[in-house]
């Protein structure tokens, strides 16, 4: 498992903080489920969250483009700064913030419509693209950014839902970065696909980090060694370890860090 | 000895054999019941079962069949000539049961012996007499064939039913014999209480899909009647209902299938989009507590009977209708002349629709995945945003189904335009004047003094069954529209 760690190179260069959490708790009714995290999340970096089921890190991900909000009886506080403003201020328009923070959903989720729509949803919603031709371009753009350009560029006009799941999740990808988001949020991307999809879903992750700063939740470890450069390790609603990715997974600060990449706790 | 009797006798059999065959399978496992291969109450069942199972079969199907072989034996006998002038044979054959059930009757009130009601050569003033003073109701005279068919009727019918009971009553016992004899504790009697279990639904299946077909075919052939009395060109592409007693009627569905559809179509109008509405607000935009107040609220309107908002068309829509429309009214525009209009009876209509469309539709756009949601949300569009181009897309085969659900609905509702739609046959467009629709028609030209003979009368059935066909295709159509393309999107 540990060899994964030398094929991604380690050069982390001091970047932008692209998003801080100060103090964030999350309830859920009656249950804490997010107990004060601490994060910065750095620009044009992949950013993997670790942890056992339940733990909390699709709930905090989730926070961090306000998809959170939907859920009536979830109640957030702490700040969660973007760019240093609070995402969380009422005069932030939650709309307006999810385009600039995409998201990835576990399970593949094309809309019921062509691949072409699916693509161009975005865009037509935030009026991105002047004329026909330019939506065209920028979903031919997309599409190739979510490496399936080559697969699908000859049945733009067929069903999204009659791709294979790994062609799916990738038009999801390619759907979320059309609406030239600045952070892209992943929810365990990889968790409904078979293994070649997703080293073509982890490569593609890979080179998304030219351009964006990506998160990703996943519960495989040798995942999070593959694409990512920062790993936070979540356990019972607590962020207990954060930093960069070799460190975590070679020479773990926590003992219940050192416990869960072994495998003892899960 | 009546049929209750016969059928208590088979109970009683088939509630023996049960303890018998029970009593019998413990006895070869010598008291051991899990030396069976099955529990000991399926042996009892299996008793029972095969007792009751073919003499019941047996019983409906005598009763079935029994009265066409004795109709068709007296028919036979009765001779042409006592086939009066404008009457049939179908005619004389009511006669000929009705003089049957005045004997049964009169000797059931004791004016006659039973001898005398055989008597070949009784005389027939005297028999009239005693019929009418045991109250018997008869239409004409007795004649001596009539006497004849209905004395051979009784005697046919008579032992008929005798070597029914003892059909049936032998089936019953060779059954559960067969069934004792074959209690062992070696015999799979829950395999065979399963196959029994097995035609059991099948039967209640049949039965819903055989009543169908009854419906269909007994529909189809009052109007092949009908159209032996009347020309098929005039019905279908006629362009006057005027139905007249006397004769000489025109009789053109068209007119009404006119009026069917535009009150229907102002029906829709008003139900689909405020029950669409209602639906994506109850399942997108309420919250669990508004939802579980409003829901139920919506469909106590479904539980109100058509009746109900007849009334209320005829007493508030309609006059207010005229009170803003007609003459003098609010608008000033005097264009309804009375409360009876299409235009009336579409809205009640739609209004009583509107719990249909929206139960239907909340259920189906419940039915969408919430991913679907998380996904446009996710890329930043606004709820109604996602209602529009996601949910409702993702959900429109199956709210088309529901509207055209609902559309057939709307074609075959009697009650509202029987009170609220007039009764004036014509094409007009306009919305405010008085129309009438098929299932008007059919109940009037059912009710009140009919005669079965003649077309004005028969109409209502090739109405009924146009209706009916009409319905089915929309039904059928609504059915494959959501075959396809829930295909397309799964």
């Amino acid at each position: 498992m540990m060899n994964d760690m030398t094929r991604v190179e380690r050069t982390v260069d001091s970047k932008a903080i692209k998003i801080a959490a100060n103090n964030v708790q999350v309830h859920y009714g009656d249950t804490h489920a997010i107990k004060d995290v601490n994060v910065e999340i750095e620009d044009k970096t992949v950013t993997a969250f670790i942890g056992p089921s339940g733990c909390g890190k699709s709930t905090f991900l989730r926070c961090l483009n306000r998809m959170n909000d939907t859920i009536d009886i979830c109640r957030v506080t702490g700040d969660i700064l973007l760019d240093g403003e609070d995402i969380y201020d009422k005069r932030v328009d939650p709309v307006q913030l999810r385009a600039k923070v995409g998201m990835v959903f576990q399970k593949p989720n094309p809309f019921p419509k062509s691949i072409y729509d699916n693509v161009a949803y975005g865009p037509r919603i935030h009026g991105l693209a002047k004329n026909k031709a330019e939506l065209d371009e920028l979903v031919e753009k997309s599409l190739r950014r979510g490496a399936i350009w080559e697969e699908v560029k000859d049945r733009l006009d067929a069903p999204g839902t009659g791709l294979s799941g790994g062609q799916q999740q990738r038009l999801c990808i390619a759907r979320a970065v059309a609406t030239e988001p600045e952070v892209l949020l992943m929810d365990e991307p990889c968790s409904a696909l078979d293994p070649i999809a997703t080293a073509q879903v982890e490569e593609l992750i890979d080179d998304l980090r030219k351009r964006y700063s990506v998160v990703i939740v996943t519960h495989s470890m040798q995942q999070a060694a593959r694409v990512s450069q920062k790993t936070a390790f979540f356990h019972l609603g607590n962020l207990v370890e954060f930093g960069e990715t070799g460190q975590i997974f070679t020479n773990p600060e926590d003992p219940r860090t050192e416990s869960y990449i072994t495998g003892r706790i899960g | 000895m009546a049929l209750s009797w016969l059928l208590l006798i088979l109970l009683a059999l088939a509630v023996i054999g049960y303890f018998a065959g029970r009593t019998r399978a413990l006895a070869s496992a010598e008291g051991d019941a899990r030396a069976l291969h099955s529990l000991p109450s399926y042996y009892g069942y299996n008793v029972a079962l095969t007792a009751l199972v073919p003499a019941l079969g047996l019983l409906i199907l005598w009763l079935l069949a029994q009265p066409l072989i004795v109709d068709k034996t007296v028919s036979g006998m009765i001779p042409d000539t006592a086939i009066t002038e404008g009457s049939d044979r179908g005619l004389v054959m009511s006669e000929v049961r009705r003089v049957a059930y005045g004997l049964d009757g009169a000797i059931a009130a004791g004016t006659l012996s039973d001898a005398q009601a055989r008597n070949a050569s009784a005389d027939i003033e005297g028999l009239t007499q005693s019929l009418k003073d045991a109250g018997q109701v008869l239409t004409q005279d007795i004649s001596k064939p009539i006497l004849m068919a209905a004395q051979k009727y009784r005697s046919m019918t008579a032992a008929g039913s005798t070597a029914m009971q003892v059909v049936v009553l032998l089936a019953a016992l060779l059954g559960a014999a067969f069934a004792y004899v074959r209690t062992h504790k070696e015999f799979r009697a829950r395999n065979v209480v399963e196959q029994g279990v097995l035609a059991l639904l099948l039967l209640a299946a049949s039965i819903a899909i055989l009543t169908t077909v009854g419906i269909v075919l007994s529909m189809l052939f009052e109007t092949m009647n009908f159209f032996q009395l009347h020309s098929w060109k005039d019905f279908f592409f006629g362009s006057t209902w005027a139905p007249n007693f006397r004769g000489g009627s025109e009789l053109s569905i068209l007119p009404l299938l006119w009026g069917t559809l535009y009150i229907s179509l102002i029906a829709l109008l008003v139900a689909v989009p405020i029950g669409l509405f209602a639906a994506i607000y109850l399942s997108e935009y309420a919250t669990g507590v508004t939802r579980s107040i409003a829901k139920p609220l919506l469909e106590i309107l479904a539980g109100i009977p058509t009746i109900v908002y007849g009334l209320f068309a005829l007493l508030t829509v309609g006059p207010a209708l005229v009170s803003l429309f007609g003459d003098g009214g609010a608008l000033g525009l005097g264009w309804m002349a009375s409360s009876n209009a299409v235009l009336t009876a579409g809205l009640v209509m739609g209004i009583m629709l509107i719990p249909f469309v929206s139960s239907l539709s909340d259920d189906i756009i419940n039915a969408v995945p919430q991913s679907m949601r998380d996904g446009s949300l996710g890329l930043g569009a606004t709820k109604s945003e996602t209602v529009r181009q996601v949910v409702l897309p993702a959900a429109l085969p199956g709210i088309v189904g529901a509207i055209l659900l609902a559309a057939s609905r709307a074609i075959g509702e009697t009650m509202i335009v029987v009170m609220a739609a007039g009764a004036i046959a014509k094409f007009s467009g306009n919305p405010f004047e008085a129309m009438t629709t098929i299932t008007t028609r059919i109940v009037s030209q059912l009710t009140g003094d009919t005669d079965f003979a003649s077309p004005e009368t028969l109409v209502a059935f090739a109405l009924g069954l146009t209706l009916f066909i009409i319905t089915l295709g929309l039904n059928i159509f609504a059915l494959y529209i959501v075959r396809k393309y829930r295909e397309q999107y799964e």
